[in-house]
């Protein structure tokens, strides 16, 4: 039997753009690009990689997001997914992690899963907590933050490496899976790739199709309030002296003053 | 007064320290109650009552060792339940931030994660989070249930508050999903005899400049001498020099210590992003027009590979 493998994609700002926040304190993703999470890539390439591995398997992309946010599923398309699913509706405007996760399990549920995989935060909300949130309520095994993964007989297994341990960690499928940074570098879309992918279906589903009321997601329905968001003070701009001989002594001495010393 | 439930992490008892920092936070909120699991549970009570808990819950069984994350849900939940605090506050570990999401989700309740710092108000606690690679600071608050806030290492300072700190037997059924990921190997980091971290006074971070693994032992001699935690760019890291546990920034640790000193760290957005909110931050790098210089207090132009080692035995007669 084919190995559905479900991966779940962001559509973030570009983190090296100049991101702000617009007038409803959401983030905003009009004035600076956007494109496929990079964390989210290290996900694109495990399910590539267990699907190599399994004798039959289909990798379904997902995303929330708005219209740009097929930017992301053709991406992940191109480096080798096999179809994708983009929900888009106008209400899930300021959805929060909780929200997300409802939609994310409501449409991997309809899609159909043995397998979820995701990236280990997103690169603008940074939370690293919607994996879990997912596996909650989905009500399967979380395998997560994992930096090895391999499937064998429907059981994943895995290398988490946390702060005091690295943990070795198994589970029996239907399961979520996520991965670091560390579980190996993803591939680039090849050109051949980049052609298929414009042939592949895209889905789109809307709250109603996945039997979400309105006030269960978005700005209204997130169960958090951001009441502020102010640019950090730029530092003040600080002593730059060139080495002639003494920067170590001269640092030593700043420190000294600092009571560092 | 109301009751503000603190997750407590520790190593077999010994509490760790950004634990101490959420029991002063919590302290402006209302009074602590601690929640300690798996084995050591007990030998918490003491570091937690001399710091403001007035009751310590504790429970202990073998789930919490063998399975992730899901035994503690449950066990937290039941505390909730227990409890009916004003607030839960958990340590913004990557396993807290785990545990406090699913948490929220079960009870209803919104997530708050990353807090800097946190206060009261009339509308519950407002937390401060930095973001964008901490170019914004922004304050929320949950708006729905009990607010369950996640908290970084550094955020408060740890305050002895002695209180009660009696110890009570929580009690806790495990969820039919708490056996579901089973933890089948451990394998415990070895201690580098340095401070953790997130958690130190002062980080000293190596990256590309350092330019190989064994010039690693510069970065360590420096840090060393001051009594700092050793960090590493990405750069560093990826190229096999040093340890992905010491990896500062956006996809490694995200550190506010008291000083942070990069030496051959350009300094782009991704490691910002992990050290931007340090106290005071000094850099060492050969290129003057490298990003990390317009974060600095103080910056030396110059090759590391002189600056540092002439820095290390000045720091060292200095302290004779």
């Amino acid at each position: 039997m084919s190995l559905r493998i479900v991966v779940t994609v962001k559509y973030v700002p570009d983190a090296t753009g100049d991101r702000h926040f617009a007038d409803d304190l959401t983030v905003d993703r009009d004035d600076v690009d956007g494109l496929l999470s990079e964390l989210d890539e290290y996900a694109v390439e495990q399910a590539l990689q267990i699907a190599d591995e399994a004798d039959d398997a289909e990798i379904t992309v997902v995303t929330v997001g708005p219209e740009d946010a097929k930017d992301a599923l053709r991406k992940a398309l191109s480096m080798g997914a096999d179809k994708a699913v983009h929900v888009e509706d106008d209400d899930l405007h300021g959805t929060d992690a909780i929200g997300t996760s409802l939609v994310l399990a409501k449409a991997i549920e309809k899609a159909g899963y043995d397998l979820v995989i995701s990236g280990m935060a997103s690169t603008d909300g940074t939370m690293g907590v919607v994996p879990a949130l997912v596996a909650e309520r989905l009500g399967v095994p979380q395998v997560t933050l994992l930096s090895e993964v391999s499937v064998e007989d429907g059981v994943v297994k895995g290398r988490r490496d946390g702060d005091a341990a690295s943990e070795q960690l198994q589970a029996s499928l239907p399961a979520v899976v996520s991965v670091t940074d560390q579980s190996g570098e993803a591939r680039y879309p090849s050109f051949k790739g980049i052609m298929a992918a414009k042939k592949k279906p895209v889905e789109s589903w809307d709250l109603s199709d996945l039997g979400i009321e309105a006030e269960e997601v978005g700005l209204e329905g997130a169960w958090t309030a951001v009441d502020s968001a102010a640019a950090r003070p730029a530092r003040t701009a600080g002593t730059i002296v060139k080495d002639e001989g003494e920067g170590g002594k001269q640092l030593a001495e700043f420190l000294a003053g600092q009571k560092f010393i | 007064m109301a009751e503000v439930l603190v997750y407590v992490d520790h190593v077999d008892g010994a509490v760790r320290k950004p634990t101490l920092e959420l029991l002063t936070l919590a302290r402006r909120i209302g009074e602590p109650v601690a929640v300690a699991l798996g084995a050591g549970a007990a030998d918490t009570a003491a570091a937690l009552a001399e710091h403001g808990a007035a009751r310590v819950l504790t429970h202990d069984a073998a789930e919490y060792a063998d399975y992730l994350v899901v035994p503690k849900v449950d066990a937290l939940q039941a505390a909730v339940a227990a409890v009916s605090p004003a607030a839960v506050l958990v340590p913004s570990s990557a396993e807290g931030k785990e545990i406090a999401a699913r948490l929220a989700l079960r009870i209803g309740s919104g997530i708050i994660t990353d807090a800097v710092d946190l206060e009261a108000s009339d509308e519950g606690p407002v937390a401060t989070q930095s973001v964008f690679a901490a170019s914004f600071t922004t304050k929320s608050r949950v708006s729905k249930g009990t607010p369950v806030i996640t908290v970084k290492p550094n955020s408060a300072a740890v305050e002895a508050a002695p209180a009660a700190g009696s110890v009570e037997a929580l009690e806790v059924t495990f969820s039919a999903q708490a056996t579901g990921t089973k933890v089948t190997g451990r394998t415990p980091r070895e201690s580098t005899g340095r401070p953790e971290l997130t958690e130190a006074a002062i980080v000293v971070s190596g990256g590309r400049g350092v330019n190989g693994a064994e010039n690693f032992a510069l970065i360590e001699a420096l840090a060393d001498s001051l009594g700092a935690a050793v960090g590493a760019s990405r750069a560093a890291v990826d190229a096999g020099w040093y340890p992905h546990t010491n990896q500062v920034g956006q996809t490694g640790k995200s550190v506010s210590p008291q000083l942070y000193i990069a030496s051959g760290i350009s300094g782009a957005i991704q490691h910002r992003a992990g050290m931007q909110t340090s106290k005071t931050i000094v850099a060492v790098n050969k290129d003057a027009e490298a990003p990390i210089f317009d974060l600095v207090d103080y910056g030396v132009v110059g090759d590391l590979f002189d600056v540092v080692p002439q820095l290390t035995d000045e720091i060292k007669s200095r302290k004779g």
